[in-house]
């Protein structure tokens, strides 16, 4: 049934496309279509990483992650909640799950801190409505990319995250840093930024900088389309929920309760 | 020909300076906004987009309804709409004109705005917006030129110029569904979410367009004693009663939806901008305006009576533009970004220099649209 | 239509305005391409040593071609790392390079201010990658010690 809307929505989008995009003249249309990032959301890649976030295990109060990801990544802190820019931070429980009755379902407390990043969706909505792929789902893992060179900074995919995931340089990054590293680029103002996935680090077998630093052990990153890694074992062995599920974005960011 | 566009009194002279005062301020405003991003405007990691992006939805609405100028001329060849289609169709121009410019000023790094262009995204619904855009304010330039031009000459408007004008109907209605479609798409914003957002995009554009050109053509008469056909007031002022009914009562349907399934997502935006959310309620003063101004003018102008009196037609004009510029110029845009994708409320108060810089691309409009008016009033009484 | 006297004011208007909008271009091709700059080989030197030294031939492509072509190069690597993930390049010699312009050009090219900056100065491009882009020298102590490394090999 799943498969088969997705297989609906993929043909219908096509086929509009393509008759609207007629006019234009068609092989035109089927270049456009085949070169982009279009398709990727529908991709079956051997490989799709994904985080599960062990709630049980995330200590209260503490904040290594990240702070870890933040240094590592030059994201800026300018000290307001307006020009605010962050990658995975906090957030009370009631603001991830909104439709729990939390005097019932008391597995976490409302305002208990959940810690929330870049959900790296199957079908990102941000990805469908970027004017000029500066963000993209990268089909051989599945992390929703950002290409800072070429974003124009319309702010649409902040609009379309269901999540807020995204943060926008309204100000001079720089001056929001007070320790650069020199090993990972800043930004330029004007563009929209959010997490990677630790996208630079990873292809060398590592874990991400939040994962590497949590030492409860909170965190874990794997490869969701392998049965046998650990986060598949994790999730098979413990009880999870994922963010607003019903918008079928599909997040690959799972919470272990 | 455009050279007339210049040529009037002491008083025209001045109120253009006057406009091209006011879009320097905007522009020594944009120059800083250059300078030091977008942090100078009121928005937000919550509320990313802001009065630059509602006005330009709005203006969207005001270029559409051109169409329902185009559609009763050249369709049903109502001949009594012979002089004003033309004022429909700059007032579109100038409409599109000061939408560019409204995109421009939202960009985060508008060098790069060609980037759409260099990579084409046919999955964007922004890509197609800025497609349409473009073609609809070169039909309209190209088919208002060419109008007044004949009329200048005496001769027959060109053959291939009347193709256009039938592309310009469905690609009035195609430029305000697509801009509606940039709001409809998103998931986790409940507001935009909804079916009928193309629909209410167009009804309100069919109000507050000809309620924006009713209120032009009432100031030119009074400034330059030029007069359309009374009869056409009379069809545009109906047009505009219809065009504000129907945008009532989509916009009634909503509430119904909303409130009557009781899904939170969907009340909650309705429940901030008229009653306030968590102590949150800096819109609700604003929103009940403009639904009072919109109920009372359509209700005023049901009857004939005050519809037949100029004064009064154009009060009626003005609280449906108003209302209608209230709820998409504002409410929409900015309260669908409340609650966030978070659940929390953050508001927005728009800035000075934000504030400027639209007022300068409003002037910029206005300078067009003055220039477009009095050419072709000028040309007329030459004839 | 136009009358003469108009034309001449609208022809004179757009000449202007053309004059204005390509003065960029003009005054890169008239003014400030007349001002000579000399070819910095001093400090290539010390570079191709510290590459020497790291086990790699030299630049990972010979001079001619990294002066006519490097922006391209970059702008080449820049789109392979971020969008397509090739994150490795091989050049003529068959030597692996991390194609990085902090992590391996500037590894060499310590010092941005006499190797990039003198040239972009005087051919009057503002190149802007290092708006995003750190540079070692004034950042970090770890690239200082390689540039004092560098300096001793001087």
């Amino acid at each position: 049934m799943k498969l088969n809307n997705e297989v609906n929505r993929k043909e219908f989008l096509k086929l509009s496309g393509v008759a609207a995009l007629l006019g234009f003249g068609g092989p035109l249309a089927f270049k456009i279509y085949a070169s982009g990032e279009f398709d990727a959301a529908e991709s079956n890649s051997k490989v799709r990483y994904g985080m599960a976030v062990d709630t049980r295990k995330c200590k209260e109060g503490c904040t290594d992650c990240a702070s870890a990801c933040h240094l590592k990544h030059n994201v800026p802190d300018h000290k307001s909640k307006k020009n605010e820019i962050k990658w995975i931070w906090k957030e009370p429980a009631k603001h991830l799950f909104q439709d729990r009755d939390y005097n019932i379902e008391a597995e976490f407390s409302a305002d208990m801190p959940f810690l929330t990043l870049c959900n790296h969706c199957k079908n990102p909505s941000c990805v469908r409505v970027c004017p000029t792929q500066a963000t993209w789902k990268r089909k051989d893992d599945g992390i929703v990319m950002m290409d800072y060179h070429r974003c124009i900074g319309c702010r649409f995919c902040m609009a379309a995250c269901p999540y807020g995931s995204r943060s926008f340089n309204y100000a001079e990054p720089r001056k929001g840093i007070a320790k650069l590293n020199p090993d990972f680029p800043t930004r330029t103002r004007g563009v929209v930024e959010k997490c990677n996935f630790c996208e630079e680090i990873i292809g060398t077998g590592k874990n991400p900088y939040c994962v590497q630093s949590c030492k409860e052990g909170a965190l874990t990153f794997g490869n969701l389309n392998d049965p046998d890694s650990e986060i598949r074992k994790l999730l098979k062995n413990n009880p999870s929920i994922k963010r607003k599920a019903g918008l079928g974005t599909e997040p690959s960011v799972f919470y272990l309760v | 020909m455009i050279e007339k566009g210049f040529k009037g009194n002491n008083f025209y002279k001045i109120w253009l300076l006057g406009l091209a005062l006011v879009a320097a301020n905007g522009i020594y405003f944009y120059m800083r906004q250059l300078d030091e991003g977008l942090g100078i405007t009121g928005m937000s990691r919550d509320i990313s987009w802001g009065f630059y992006i509602s006005n330009f939805t709005f203006l969207v609405g005001v270029a559409a309804s051109a169409v329902m100028l185009v559609i009763p001329y050249y369709l049903h060849h109502y001949k009594k709409f012979d002089k004003v289609v033309i004022f429909g169709e700059w007032l579109a121009v100038g409409a599109v004109l000061m939408c560019g410019l409204f995109i421009m000023a939202d960009m985060g790094q508008p060098q790069r705005a060609f980037n759409i262009l260099l990579h084409p995204t046919p999955g964007s619904v922004l890509f197609w917006d800025m497609n349409v855009l473009t073609g609809y304010v070169a039909i309209n330039f190209v088919v208002g030129w060419n109008t007044l031009k004949s009329e200048q000459s005496g001769l027959k408007l060109p053959g291939w110029v009347k193709p256009l004008v039938f592309i310009s109907i469905p690609w009035a209605v195609g430029i305000h569904t697509v801009t509606a479609f940039l709001y409809a798409g998103l998931p986790g914003r409940h507001l935009w979410l909804t079916a009928i957002m193309a629909p209410r995009f167009l009804a309100s554009a069919f109000a507050s367009g000809p309620a924006f050109l009713l209120i032009l053509l009432h100031v030119v008469k009074k400034t330059t004693r030029y007069e359309v056909e009374p009869d056409a007031i009379s069809t545009l002022s109906k047009i505009m009663i219809y065009g504000m009914i129907v945008n009532i009562f989509f916009y009634s349907m909503e509430f119904f939806t909303a409130f009557y399934s009781n899904i939170p997502d969907h009340k909650e935006t309705l429940q901030y901008l008229f009653f306030g959310l968590d102590g949150h309620d800096k819109l609700v003063p604003w929103v009940r305006t403009s639904a009072v101004l919109g109920i009372i003018g359509v209700i005023m102008l049901l009857f004939k009576k005050v519809r037949q009196t100029e004064g009064l037609l154009i009060l009626g004009a003005l609280l449906i533009f108003i209302s209608t510029y209230i709820d998409k110029g504002m409410a929409l845009v900015i309260g669908g970004f409340i609650p966030s994708t978070l659940g929390e409320v953050t508001e927005y108060t728009i800035t000075y220099p934000e504030l400027s810089i639209s007022l300068g691309i409003w002037a910029i409009g206005f300078f067009t649209i003055s220039v477009f008016f009095k050419m072709t009033i000028n040309i007329r009484r030459s004839i | 239509m136009f009358k003469m006297y108009s034309k001449i004011k609208v022809f004179t208007g757009v000449f202007i305005f053309l004059a204005l909008a390509t003065f960029p271009f003009w005054n890169k091709v008239f003014i400030v391409s007349k001002t000579n700059y000399e070819m910095p080989d001093a400090n290539i030197k010390p570079a191709l040593a510290f590459a020497r030294e790291n086990g790699f031939s030299g630049c990972i492509e010979d001079r001619a071609f990294m002066r006519a072509k490097h922006m391209k190069l970059l702008n080449h690597w820049r789109n392979e790392v971020v969008r397509e993930n090739k994150k490795t390049y091989i050049n003529s010699k068959g030597e692996h390079f991390n194609k990085s312009l902090t992590g391996t050009c500037l590894k060499c090219h310590s010092n941005k201010e006499e190797f990039c900056d003198s040239c972009h100065t005087s051919a009057g491009v503002k190149p802007y990658c290092f708006d995003c882009h750190i540079t070692g020298i004034q950042n970090t102590n770890q690239l200082n010690s390689k540039a004092e490394a560098i300096h001793e090999i001087k």
